[in-house]
């Protein structure tokens, strides 16, 4: 692929030496625009969030189950917005101005979390904003998409491109639901999870073997699980509501943990799928980092040919590394109805497998980043969640484009640039 | 084989790298076998295999024949299915022409449905502002809108991955999303939303934008416009384009082998962003057809996953622009079929997505019909984009 693309332009030593005194012209640009972003930040607080406000914000910190209950923070408002206005013009002005060149990614990423805090003080102002409820929500909405990034990223790790994602969660989603309905909720989680694997084993077959492009049979697989599923639900479901009526898997404190205030209840007191994503996450990295297997797994998705050569068999690493990642999607997608509703409904995931496509994309196919970006944007989901309920009025569909925005910025380079693995997406031909 | 000029100066050799398969499909397009052959086979296979999942689902043998039947009566069982039948067509082979224009310069236009809702949404704001003027002053103007915002749209990802590499699957799936969710903004706005509503629906169009029904005056629930021979215009011009033109020879050119195109003199830059923006252009005027013809007005959805479909009609049709028209009308005969096989035979019109992810599995994996009919056929898996790997 590289022949289409322009090619960075490589700089000879002296250059790339002297850059670290003085910036390059392309550097000037991005910081100035950068600087010019965060400060229209800034001016967005001043001029549309402090003129409408005053009084106290007033921030809960404890669910009301918990043993310790915190008293609540109590924010003036206007000072506060003062405050982050002026962090913000401050950020905006130092990066406008001379630039904080490799550190300016982290300013600005740091520069929308002052944003969003500035944000939230705005909507609270007299009101009561439960931070706690809403933090425990944000774990809750991240599984479905660290796990769904979690089986993009074993998949494309090992060279096969699949945006098939939302149909795995889909497809787990259905089974689990009917399983689940019939035979109790461990047999759904099975039944989710194995759909999901032969779902992979499609994905496999088709571009291992036949090698057919990749991501028409990523495609593929969405339009015909969200086909499938809503026809079996209007053909089968809607005549036999007891298929799909599956209990929910509580909420398992853990003790003693669960009792430390606001940690507690976001990590300590969920559903084990949600402590699954958390033990897949380590689990993933630790495989694809330190054992034998990942780094087989790693090099054929790099260069299957010096792969090859050395006796790896590209078709088997392929296939597993694929079944592995579908399995972890018809996994996630249980989270959708055994996690939460524990019914189903046609294309319930609304989209959660891009998201987690995107995830994948911002995490740079690193199973940490992919959660720390599953995070946030699980964040930006239960915030325009909560602003619904506090009927701010801030169109929340903005919030809602969020992670997709990030995602188009990320891999066009504009801030940072995230690498996929060299052969992703070509088929391999044993010569 | 290579690819020459219309005035037959320069030739082109395709890559023979990763992306070589591409080009063997492209110049097989008139290779019967692989041209109609295997794809008709395919159709036929995922019906055989709908055929299944009805009984699998608790119908009896007698009760799927009578589906079957329905979906036929329903797409050209009466003059009043063929219109439901061409309707449904139209906007297909917008969508399947914005995806198949994209093909043949390699790259892979999944923003279909965004491009056709910022489309939608531009003409209907000129359709709906605007008062006064006559309809063939109005009408025109609409429909330039709609280019003119799917355009737009298509300009982004066409932009980004001329000048930066970002890849076109990535920036076209996060644009649809992006688009839903403007969409879902813009009609909850004043400038749109309809006087007296709380729910997201625009105002209706100006009886000036419409565009005018062809059968109206045999039946009214005729819906068939003038957007059909739009369509077929559009058909016209993408294969004139394509196959008549420099700018086409150098789309096509940019397809076999970017990095001897660029040899050749020729701009991939502005290949990209012209060939994304025509795609975009295409899948706009599909929403406009939508909007203006169908609807007129906009809600949330009106995409209706025509912009997917477009993907599914381009492979069918080998990306060939006269084929597209083919696979778009037997989709809208599916279609049309399938909505009245919902209503008469109680079977959902979901099947027919299934069919057509089937069909779109048999034409991109030519194998496997080879395998089931003991057909021989040198056609190859298909291999479009590839991948986002550097």
């Amino acid at each position: 692929m590289s022949e289409t693309y322009d090619q960075p332009k490589v700089e000879p030593y002296e250059a790339s030496a002297k850059r670290t005194k003085s910036l390059t012209k392309g550097q000037i640009t991005r910081a100035r625009v950068t600087g010019i972003v965060m400060l229209a930040m800034a001016a967005i607080v001043v001029v549309v969030f402090l003129p409408n406000v005053e009084g106290e914000a007033t921030f809960g910190l404890s669910m009301p189950y918990e043993s310790i209950q915190l008293d609540p923070l109590v924010v003036p408002v206007q000072p506060a917005l003062w405050f982050l206005a002026l962090v913000l013009g401050f950020l905006g002005g130092s990066q406008f101005v001379r630039g904080f060149q490799r550190k300016a990614t982290l300013i600005l990423g740091g520069a929308f979390g002052v944003f969003v805090l500035a944000m939230m003080v705005w909507a609270a102002a007299g009101q009561e904003f439960n931070l706690e409820s809403m933090l425990v929500a944000t774990v809750a909405r991240c599984t479905p998409i660290a796990l769904g990034a979690l089986s993009g990223i074993l998949c494309e790790r090992s060279g096969v491109v699949n945006i098939g994602i939302e149909g795995m969660l889909l497809g787990g989603a259905f089974t689990g639901v009917v399983m689940g309905s019939l035979l109790g909720g461990w047999v759904g989680l099975l039944a989710a999870t194995l759909t999901g694997g032969l779902l992979a084993l499609l994905l496999a077959v088709l571009a291992v073997n036949f090698r057919v492009d990749q991501i028409i049979i990523g495609f593929v697989i969405n339009i015909l699980v969200l086909g499938l599923t809503s026809f079996l639900t209007s053909q089968v479901l809607v005549k036999n509501p007891e298929w799909n009526d599956a209990p929910i898997f509580p909420a398992v404190p853990i003790p003693v943990l669960s009792n430390i205030p606001i940690i507690g209840p976001m990590f300590f007191n969920q559903t084990i799928i949600v402590y699954a994503m958390f033990v897949l996450v380590g689990t993933v990295t630790y495989a694809l980092f330190r054992t034998r297997w990942g780094l087989r797994t790693r090099s054929v998705g790099e260069n299957p040919k010096a792969a090859d050569s050395l006796g790896v068999s590209v078709s088997k690493v392929r296939y597993l590394a694929v079944i592995y990642g579908g399995m972890v999607g018809g996994f996630a997608g249980a989270w959708f109805t055994l996690g939460t509703v524990g019914r189903f409904d046609e294309g319930l995931t609304g989209g959660r497998g891009f998201i987690g496509l995107a995830a994948m994309i911002f995490g740079a196919w690193n199973p940490i980043g992919a959660f720390g970006a599953a995070l946030i944007f699980g964040f930006s989901e239960s915030l325009s969640e909560k602003f619904a309920l506090l009927d701010v009025p801030i169109p929340t569909e903005f919030l809602g484009m969020a992670p997709y925005l990030v995602t188009i910025v990320v891999v066009a380079g504009l801030v940072g640039r995230a690498r996929p693995p060299a052969a992703d997406g070509q088929p391999y031909e044993k010569e | 084989m290579s690819i020459t000029s219309p005035d037959g100066k320069i030739t082109i050799e395709p890559d023979d790298g990763p992306g070589a398969s591409f080009f063997r499909r492209l110049t097989q397009a008139t290779d019967w076998k692989s041209g109609f052959v295997i794809p008709l086979l395919a159709v036929f296979t995922a019906l055989v295999i709908g055929a299944i999942i009805i009984m699998l689902t608790g119908s009896s043998f007698t009760e799927m024949i009578d589906a079957y039947l329905a979906l036929l009566k329903g797409s050209v069982g009466s003059l009043r299915a063929i219109s439901v039948t061409l309707t449904e067509a139209t906007p297909l082979i917008l969508t399947g022409l914005s995806v198949a224009i994209a093909f043949r310069a390699g790259l892979f236009n999944i923003g279909g449905e965004g491009q056709l809702l910022i489309g939608g949404m531009s003409a209907v704001l000129v359709g709906f502002s605007i008062t006064g003027l006559p309809w063939f002053v109005h009408l025109p103007l609409a429909i330039a809108a709609g280019i003119t915002g799917g355009a737009l749209w298509g300009f982004i990802p066409g932009f980004l991955k001329a000048k930066t590499g970002a890849h076109e699957v990535i920036v076209t799936i996060m644009l649809n999303y992006v688009a839903y969710r403007l969409v879902d903004f813009l009609l909850k706005t004043t400038l749109f939303q309809r006087e007296g509503r709380n729910d997201p629906i625009s105002k209706n169009i100006m009886d000036s934008a419409q565009m005018p029904a062809l059968l109206q005056w045999l039946d009214p629930a005729m819906k068939v416009n003038i957007g059909l021979f739009l369509a077929l215009a559009a058909a016209g011009f993408v294969w004139w384009l394509l196959f008549r033109t420099n700018t086409g020879f150098e789309f096509r050119a940019v397809g076999a082998n970017p990095s001897a195109a660029r040899y050749a003199g020729m701009s991939v830059t502005k290949v990209y962003i012209l060939v994304m923006m025509i795609a975009g252009g295409l899948a706009g005027l599909a929403g406009t057809g939508q909007i203006l013809g169908v609807l007129d007005r906009a809600s949330p959805g009106f995409n209706a996953g025509l912009g997917f479909d477009g993907i599914a009609v381009a492979l069918l049709a080998r990306s060939n622009p006269i084929g597209v028209v083919l696979a778009a009308l037997l989709f809208g005969g599916l279609n049309a079929g399938g909505q009245y096989m919902q209503a008469n035979a109680d079977v959902g019109i979901d099947l027919i997505s299934v069919i057509q992810a089937l069909i779109i599995i048999f034409v991109a994996a030519p194998a496997l019909i080879s395998a089931i009919y003991r057909v021989k056929s040198n056609a190859s898996a298909t291999q479009i984009s590839q991948g986002w790997g550097s």
